[in-house]
């Protein structure tokens, strides 16, 4: 009572003349009344929902539902995906970042353009083009059957696909914070006659380690959770070419509730373990873009 | 324009590794496979592609993509911009966690917010059982697409608007209300101006998101043709049926969308730091 009687009277609206208390404080109730009203049915409520599905038939039947075969083997590929996947886009976000942030040219936000543009296409259009390219009647189908090479329904082509998906976002953290650092410490570095690798390494990688951190556990995360482009190659295999975004589907569709949240469970930890890292990150300083 | 070098001299090296490395990749991973997808639809004569763009069961995709995405990215727009308001200007237990919860759509898997989002708005769910006696059926239908474009397009309302409120100057408030302002003049006449480019960005991407998002809505639609079948789920029962040249198609109108909206998202946000230099800030 006596922090509610508190915040009435510490509230600057409060003290201003001319100004009721009441619509102040009504408004304030309102505000974070509809926040979080719309929130906890939108968000909160299905949240919840995902652990209150998997431990439905108790903590037993959850541990159970990973000894399944072709779950086990839907982690396994998701996590390989992930370790291809994640250290290639890496390395691309860094070289665009270095040949963005630290030299003018011309064409430069045309070439930020084209690197934002997998996150304005459709996943479905991002699974889509390889299938375009490497399936059966694609452009490259029938040399590849000739050869016995499989891309489509296979491992390449979840890999191909996931990494369209999360292309930019190593980058897109790495290109704002590098610009906003500048070159002087890069300029004197060389100037005093150290190489470029040194650096990098001993210079830019130490300034831009937060930002980097960020992007890579957020390409991580998007790289596992992929559905729809993933989706679109992957043909369904069960226990062969299933992610497990894929695998939750195909047990959701099997009225296996508990299987699929128990799934869907390790997927929104990893969400959780991602904005928590961000907020560590951010606790540094480093703001987010 | 002209005598602009094609790149300005630095001391520092690695530029062509680097861009060498960015436009390969680029072109590797993302350009060549976008220009497969066209080439794929241009193998269609115009007529083909008229037809297979204007069928019935394309164009209701069509009206449920984008009237769900429109509709969801204007309940962002009122209440993007409340959550935003909420998380600037008042403190409350437990703000910290609930603002760092704002990007969990935005981390978490698509498949997992559709399965969540349907055992929650289902007949017997949480939510869907309040629902029901009011005749107001949510799973299966288009509210339900709508609502899973809504939780889709949220974190980037609010994360647009968020430091667009900050900016807005509380002396100005104040002044206005010193000057015998009503609380809506206020809002109309000082909030509004501020935050209005940034409240149109989030609109812009959060229609650009809801009109290629796919794996939260299909679990919540009932994916009948021409009532709940949404244009992206159109191409991939396309494919599946090895027509690929009529995928092609369909997606070449989404990917022509995505690029306009691209282009609008750019020129808002140009736009918003242009009204944000004048004002001398």
């Amino acid at each position: 009572m006596a922090a509610r009687a508190k915040d009435i009277f510490v509230d600057e609206h409060a003290t201003r003349p001319g100004r009721d208390t009441f619509m102040t404080v009504a408004s304030r109730a309102l505000f974070i009344g509809l926040s979080l009203a719309f929130l906890a049915g939108l968000l909160f409520a299905p949240l919840a929902t995902v652990f209150v599905m998997a431990f439905e038939k108790g903590y037993e039947a959850y541990l159970h539902s990973f000894q399944d075969d072709a779950t086990a083997s839907a982690i396994r590929l998701t996590l390989i995906t992930a370790a291809i996947v994640v250290p290639l886009n890496t390395l691309f976000g860094l070289a665009a970042a270095w040949a963005i942030a630290k030299f003018e040219f011309r064409g430069k936000s045309f070439l930020i353009t084209l690197i934002d543009l997998p996150l304005a296409v459709s996943p479905v259009i991002s699974g889509m083009v390889y299938v375009l390219m490497f399936g059966l009647q694609g452009w490259f189908g029938v040399w590849l059957q000739d050869h016995d090479i499989s891309i489509i329904f296979a491992l390449p082509g979840i890999i191909l696909a996931t990494m369209f998906v999360t292309f930019p976002y190593v980058a897109r953290e790495l290109i704002p914070l590098m610009q906003q650092l500048g070159n002087d410490e890069e300029e004197a570095a060389i100037t005093l006659g150290a190489g470029g690798w040194i650096t990098f390494f001993r210079v830019t990688l130490p300034k831009v380690r937060w930002g980097l951190v960020y992007g890579v556990i957020l390409t991580n995360a998007r790289a596992m959770g992929e559905f729809g482009a993933v989706s679109v190659v992957s043909g369904h295999i069960r226990g062969l070419t299933n992610t497990m975004p894929l695998h939750i589907e195909i047990l959701y569709n099997e009225y296996n509730f508990v299987g699929a949240f128990a799934v869907a469970s390790l997927l929104t930890m990893l969400a959780v373990v991602t904005l928590i890292v961000k907020s560590l990150v951010e606790r540094t300083g480093y703001k987010g873009h | 324009m002209l005598s602009k070098p094609l790149r300005q001299p630095s001391v520092l090296p690695g530029f062509g590794l680097t861009f060498g490395f960015t436009t390969f990749f680029l072109s590797a991973v993302v350009l060549l496979p976008l220009a497969a997808l066209v080439l794929m639809a241009a193998k269609l004569s115009w007529s083909e592609f008229f037809s297979v763009i204007l069928d019935a069961r394309a164009v209701g995709s069509y009206r449920l993509s984008f009237g769900a995405s429109l509709l969801a990215a204007a309940i962002n727009l009122v209440f993007g911009f409340i959550i935003a308001w909420t998380l600037v200007r008042y403190e409350f237990p437990g703000k910290k966690i609930i603002d760092a919860l704002i990007d969990m759509p935005f981390a978490l898997p698509t498949a997992v917010s559709g399965i969540a989002l349907t055992t929650v708005f289902a007949q017997n769910g949480w939510v869907g059982q309040y629902l029901e006696p009011l005749g107001i059926k949510v799973a299966y239908t288009w509210i339900g697409v709508t609502l899973a474009l809504t939780l889709i397009g949220m974190p980037f309302m609010v994360r647009t608007v968020q430091p667009a409120i900050a900016e807005v100057q509380k002396d100005l408030e104040d002044a206005a209300e010193t000057l015998g302002a009503g609380r809506f003049q206020i809002f109309r006449r000082i909030i509004l101006p501020t935050v209005l480019p940034a409240m149109l960005t989030g609109f812009a991407l959060a229609f650009a998101r809801g009109v290629g998002e796919y794996g939260s809505v299909i679990f919540i639609s009932g994916n009948l043709p021409m009532k709940t079948e949404i244009t992206p789920l159109l191409i991939v029962i396309k494919l599946e049926e090895f027509d690929y040249k009529g995928a092609a198609a369909l997606g070449t109108v989404m990917l022509v969308i995505s690029f306009v909206m691209l282009l609008a998202i750019n020129l808002l946000q140009a736009w918003g730091r242009r009204r944000h230099t004048r004002s001398g800030r």
